[in-house]
């Protein structure tokens, strides 16, 4: 490989990139106010959720249960009548309802074991499953203080507390930062050097680069550095200015090490790319092949759920993508603070993964260019 | 307006108008009227504004500057573009450029009779008429794109004559067609003009001797023009033997001070010995198709050797194989007297080969290019500065150094062309089509340089053209048709063998003998009796019907992109909605016990025990459970303080406390519920081993109801949520695309010179994808129901409109994207941008979109996908129908025209 070849190549993938405004602009766009605008919006797992209390009751104690619920974790609860309460689950309006029954105080301290019904709309996942207990709490705990203003009752003695590492309010803005910045990685690295390939063979000039004394081996490692070099530097920007600076998620770890990750994460997307530019026959097929990969890759890696959760088959499949190990590398070396120690496994994974796409890039890239 | 007025007055008049793309300046003040009735040619090279005019003639491009009136109204103003466009046809430059190469002859064909108006009964009629005029009926089921170019052209002419226009614009029509095909297109003009003599036509041409048979000229350059006038005038007026000279007179001093007659030195023949290139029984397949069929022949040192022939007849194909571009199927091809080994760097380092489509990088200064090509080829770098001033100066490049190519004139980009395949001093030189669309003047500057390289610096140079005067500047020529050579030899010995007065006769009777009786002669063309009917202004059906067979058609003929589209939803699917599982399970987790008592291994014996966590061994420190936190071994630690066991005894408070792996909020939220929710049951049983059933009873219960998914089953609240978000995806992809590409590849022309509105165009081309879109559903539909057994519970007709709006509000949102960008790639990128990032996050795939905050929430609030999986959650599981839906139903039917007129808004019906 002729190294002097791939420099200046390089350079002219880079003066073309520049010369396309729409493109520039994109491109700035995804690694600033794109990802700022999506960390704000993402909510904490349990913010503003919706909610509605039935008070049949209308006591002390279902009042005191009323008032426990206000923002940001829940809205300021609205008090419905139990006509309205199926209706507006349907429509979607709450998430959870409360129905405190009629004589509800009166049994409480008769010590008959009143019933709270919580209904909770289970096809909201999220908000479902960790608000139900966050509700449960809520009740317990201003029944129980109820209570106490009324007998003296035993607290249990053992207490448990929660802390949280890393992320202590578990601000979702931190994380959902970071996976935007992932998915801008992921997507600029193969729209530009894939699409950029399919345009140059519509156009016909990889075709006069193959009269010169110039391999293939040369064209691609070109387009692979001068591209990776565009999204690195917006990565560092998304990662230094908005990310940090802006959002004021503070990163523990080194952001030195997690470059260092991002390169190697770039050359195996920027690889893969190739790869699927040299599969696809057409541009329009390009975008179709895009979509098909690139949505797997954002809700599959770990980031938007957890992959400890998935089926065995969807995470062998997709440990053969770098997406994974880069969202891993991440969450370890900005908030956990993990140094090489602890994150080499993930960086040799990507390692093997470039080889391994570059390889198979390289093989079709050879008889795309026919 | 009345037509016996349009034969007197002009057709056009165009007054003082001026036209720049950037820095060039492509025309400059032109002022001219167009006589009517009458056939004009507007002659001059490329890039000297010819099309530029044509363009600004057909109300294909907006005007900058200036006033042109065309059938008597001013061609700015849209109400009279709408007006007179039935009645102009336009064929732009690039052959085939305005066609659909994968629809048929009668498909394209029908395409344009719907765009005007015509019904089934008229179009085939007009078809059948129109083919047989032309001698093209045989081939009415063949794809346009595997025509020769000659047809090619001829179907260009039938779509464009298919409305029976008053104003035909061609733009260049024959370039690049082999000349019998050349004559049989202007007898074809000719015998339409004799049954329309009302019709007025105006061609370019970049062929000075076709000129000749036109009624008035126009000489062209610089943006300006030179002179007007009948043929015949000109001639008399410079004293030229032929337009070719004339034109030249006509030029400007300073543009033809340098100019003189190309010649070409004899060969010294001593030199014969050696052979450079050599070809033998050379062949070529592609599929079925032999592009290139048994051709041999060997060029000497230092000879030119004429390649002439048509476009698509092999001249290409042959270059690339003898280069090592394409691998020959048959034969073998020798460079120095050795076989060509695609992999030998050294043979191409002695080579160098312009080719036909490459016209430099554009991003590139001249100065640039000339480097950049000098290092490819391993010049040492010291050596480079004295030959980019050295190329500079023989090229006459000097003055253009730090211009980008796309700013210079067509002949000095592609000297441009040639000083860059020269820089490395190349012994061999191959050219495809060096000169097509260069000025007379500047091709014989060209043809200096190559005759300086072959006769004094002993070059061997290897050239195809379409020009039958360069040809004879050869020392030998092969002309070439449909794969084969005609025949190879000299230019006189070529004349003389037929007996013939040129060369471009002596190749039309071998054209004639190879071709035989292929094309069925024309017949004489009648005369079309009805009129045209007027079309309609306002929305038409039949034109919005007809891009939408126009886009139907084309997915049929690519299997591949429909397939993807179905089976790809179907993939994702399955994939995703597996994949996005809340469910936590065998949570891995540690223990620091500094107790180390039954009690607190009973406790630690609870969690191990669920089927949420998993043991790992346990902790020895704090910094052991931080290093194992750090590296992703646990997701939490759990600490047991000491005198556990004995505080519990003692009933005094005691303290244990979980550490949990904050970095992802989500997970770590329903860990930390599982974890509370495992503490409160150990409390209770203890409470209840200690002081019996009664103290067990809580003061009151929970009763929780998991209302539409009672299992809270991932799976349930997944799929009709991904569905959506699948629907969305492919789509916006498929039908952005589709706008984006007519205008990179150019038959967006069709847009701007046809009667279709803004509205229709968009509609139609929507349409197909929407129809796709519907199908995807049904497959998803099933794949929810069958594969995943999510029960559907509410109304089916209900989702199915709902989805029926929704498949046009994704495929909206893409033509949006589409209508205001140009580019495929920027195209690509931000349908990604405004789908995937909207999709996920913000449409209550996860998150319902009232607990978003900031702009996000906004964006969810107005964004169709919202909508519908309220729809198709609510009629899945939540058992509602059309009349509970409403308040989602609306902003999602709202969301169409909206989509559709911001669409229609951005959309130009002109180009810039």
């Amino acid at each position: 490989m002729n190294w002097r070849h791939v420099y200046h190549l390089g350079l002219k993938e880079l003066s073309g990139l520049f010369q396309e405004t729409v493109l520039v602009i994109l491109i700035v766009y995804s690694f600033t106010l794109d990802i700022y605008t999506t960390a704000k919006a993402q909510p904490e797992t349990l913010n503003a959720a919706p909610i509605a209390v039935v008070d049949e009751d209308r006591s002390q104690a279902s009042t005191m249960i009323v008032s426990a619920f206000y923002p940001p974790y829940f809205v300021a609860p609205r008090l419905i009548d139990a006509a309205e309460m199926d209706a507006r689950m349907d429509a979607g309006l709450d998430t959870f309802s409360l129905v405190i029954p009629a004589g509800f105080q009166a049994d409480l301290l008769a010590g008959n074991t009143p019933e709270i019904q919580l209904n909770v709309d289970a096809t909201r996942m999220t908000q479902a499953f960790t608000g139900s207990s966050y509700v449960q709490q809520i009740v317990t705990s201003e029944v129980t203080e109820f209570l106490n203003h009324t007998r003296t009752a035993s607290s249990s003695p053992v207490d448990i507390v929660i802390r949280s590492r890393f992320n202590p309010t578990l601000d979702a803005g931190w994380f959902g930062s970071i996976q935007s910045v992932i998915l801008s990685i992921t997507m600029l690295s193969i729209i530009l050097t894939g699409a950029a390939l399919i345009r140059e063979r519509e156009h016909g000039t990889v075709e006069h680069l193959l009269v010169m004394p110039v391999r293939p081996i040369e064209i691609m490692v070109a387009k692979i550095w001068a591209m990776a070099a565009v999204v690195l530097v917006g990565a560092a920007v998304a990662i230094l200015v908005v990310v940090q600076l802006l959002l004021g998620v503070p990163i523990i770890g080194s952001v030195w090490l997690f470059l260092a990750g991002t390169l190697l994460m770039l050359f195996a997307s920027t690889c893969m790319g190739i790869f699927l530019a040299t599969m696809a026959g057409s541009m329009p097929q390009f975008g179709l092949l895009l979509m098909l990969v690139l949505l797997p890759l954002q809700v599959l890696s770990g980031g938007m759920t957890p992959a400890e959760n998935m089926p065995a088959a969807v995470r062998f499949v997709m440990q053969f993508t770098p997406n994974p190990h880069f969202v891993s590398l991440s969450q370890a070396v900005l908030f956990r603070g993990a140094g090489l120690a602890e994150v080499w496994p993930q960086l040799v994974a990507m390692a093997v993964i470039t080889v391994a796409l570059f390889a198979l890039a390289l093989g079709r890239f050879r008889s795309f260019l026919r | 307006m009345d037509r016996a007025d349009d034969r007197s007055a002009p057709v056009a008049r165009i007054e003082g108008v001026s036209l720049r793309y950037g820095k060039v300046q492509a025309l400059d003040a032109v002022t001219l009227d167009i006589p009517a009735g009458r056939m004009v040619g507007l002659i001059g090279p490329d890039g000297q504004g010819k099309s530029s005019l044509l363009s600004l003639l057909a109300g294909a491009r907006r005007m900058q500057e200036g006033h042109v009136e065309v059938l008597g109204g001013d061609i700015a103003d849209a109400r009279h573009r709408d007006r007179v466009c039935p009645r102009i046809a336009y064929m732009p430059q690039g052959l085939g450029k305005n066609l659909y190469p994968t629809l048929s002859v009668n498909e394209n064909l029908a395409f344009f009779g719907r765009l005007f108006g015509h019904d089934t009964a008229e179009r085939t009629r007009r078809i059948r008429e129109l083919l047989a005029a032309t001698g093209m009926s045989p081939f009415g089921d063949r794809p346009a794109g595997k025509l020769s170019g000659g047809m090619k052209q001829k179907l260009g002419l039938c779509c464009a004559l298919i409305h029976d226009p008053d104003f035909l614009i061609l733009d260049e029509p024959t370039t690049g067609v082999d000349p019998l095909s050349r004559r049989q297109f202007w007898d074809l003009i000719d015998r339409i003009r004799l049954t329309r003599p009302q019709m007025s036509v105006i061609v370019a041409t970049a062929y000075m001797e076709e000129a000749q048979r036109f009624d008035w000229l126009v000489a062209m350059n610089g943006g300006r023009v030179l002179d007007t006038g009948t043929p015949e005038e000109l001639l008399a007026q410079t004293g030229a033997p032929d337009l070719d000279r004339a034109f030249i007179a006509l030029l400007p001093e300073d543009a033809r001070r340098d100019h003189h007659k190309v010649e070409i030195p004899p060969r010294d023949p001593d030199r014969d010995g050696e052979i450079a290139i050599e070809a033998q029984h050379l062949t070529r397949r592609f599929g079925d198709f032999t592009a290139v069929d048994d051709v041999s022949f060997r060029i000497h040192k230092g000879e030119i050797f004429g390649f002439l022939g048509s476009n698509g007849c092999g001249k290409t194909t042959t270059m690339k194989m003898l280069t090592g571009l394409l691998e020959p199927s048959e034969g073998t091809a020798h460079l120095f007297g050795g076989p060509v080994d695609p992999g030998d760097m050294n043979v191409r380092r002695r080579v160098g080969f312009m080719t036909q489509a490459f016209s430099l990088y554009t991003e590139l200064t001249v100065k640039q290019n000339l480097e950049l090509h000098a290092r490819l080829f391993d010049m040492a770098e010291a050596a480079i500065p004295p030959r980019v001033a050295e190329m500079a100066e023989r090229f006459g490049l000097t003055g253009v150094m730090h211009t980008r190519p796309a700013a210079l004139p067509l002949g000095i980009r592609q000297r441009l062309s040639l000083a860059v395949a020269m820089i490395h001093g190349p012994e061999i030189l191959i050219l495809d089509e060096p000169t097509s669309g260069v000025d007379p003047v500047a091709r014989d500057e060209f043809w200096q340089i190559l005759s300086d390289l072959s006769r004094q610096d002993g070059v061997t140079i290897f050239v195809s053209t379409h020009f039958m005067n360069e040809a004879l500047l050869c020392d030998r020529i092969s002309l070439m048709h449909a794969g084969k050579v005609l025949v190879s030899d000299t230019a006189e010995a070529i004349i003389e063998t037929r007996g013939s007065a040129t060369l471009e006769d002596a190749f039309i009777a071998y054209l004639e003998e190879a071709i035989g009786e292929t094309e069925t002669a024309p017949e004489p063309a009648a005369p079309v009796a009805e009129e045209a009917p007027t079309p309609r202004r306002g929305f038409s059906l039949r034109r919005m019907f007809s891009y939408s067979v126009l886009e139907a058609l084309q997915l049929q003929r690519d299997p591949i992109r429909a397939t993807m589209a179905l089976l790809g939803s179907v993939i994702l699917m399955l994939v995703i909605a597996y994949g996005i599982n809340m469910d936590v399970e065998d949570v891995k987790f540690a223990v620091l016990d500094r107790d180390q008592t039954t009690v607190s291994e009973d406790y630690i014996l609870d969690f191990a025990g669920s089927t949420y966590f998993l043991e790992q061994p346990p902790l020895d420190s704090y910094a052991d459970m931080d290093e194992r936190l750090k590296r992703n071994e646990i997701s939490f630690g759990l600490e047991i303080p000491p005198d556990f066991a004995a505080k519990v005894a003692r009933g005094e408070d005691v303290q244990v406390a979980a550490f949990l792996d904050g970095s992802n909020p989500a997970l770590t939220e329903s860990i930390q519920g599982y974890v509370e929710g495992l503490h409160a049951t150990w409390l209770t049983r203890k409470a209840r081993e200690a002081y019996g059933e009664a103290a067990a009873t809580g003061d009151f219960d929970v009763e929780m109801r998991f209302r539409y998914n009672p299992n809270v089953d991932s799976l349930t609240a997944m799929a009709p949520a991904v569905m959506p978000l699948l629907l969305l995806l492919i789509p916006a992809m498929l039908s952005a695309l589709s706008v984006v590409r007519e205008k990179e590849l150019g038959s967006i022309t069709n847009f701007y010179v046809t009667p279709v509105t803004r509205l229709e165009f968009l509609l139609g081309k929507q349409l197909p994808y929407a129809v796709l879109t519907l199908m995807s559903f049904f497959i998803l539909l099933a794949v929810t129901i069958l594969i995943f057994r999510v029960p559907f519970t509410g109304s089916m007709p209900a989702l199915i409109v709902a989805t029926a709006i929704y498949a046009l509000a994704s495929t909206g949102m893409g033509l949006v994207i589409s209508s205001f960008l140009s580019s495929q790639i920027a195209a690509i990128f931000a349908t990604a941008m405004i789908t995937m990032i909207p999709g996920t996050m913000y449409s209550g795939l996860l998150d319902p979109v009232t607990s978003l905050e900031g702009f996000g929430r906004v964006v969810g609030e107005v964004y169709p996908m919202t909508h519908y999986v309220t729809i198709a959650r609510g009629t899945f599981s939540k058992g509602l129908g059309l009349r509970d839906l409403g308040e989602a139903f609306w902003p999602l039917l709202a969301s169409v025209p909206v989509l559709l007129l911001i669409g229609a808004l951005m959309l130009r019906k002109q180009e810039k």
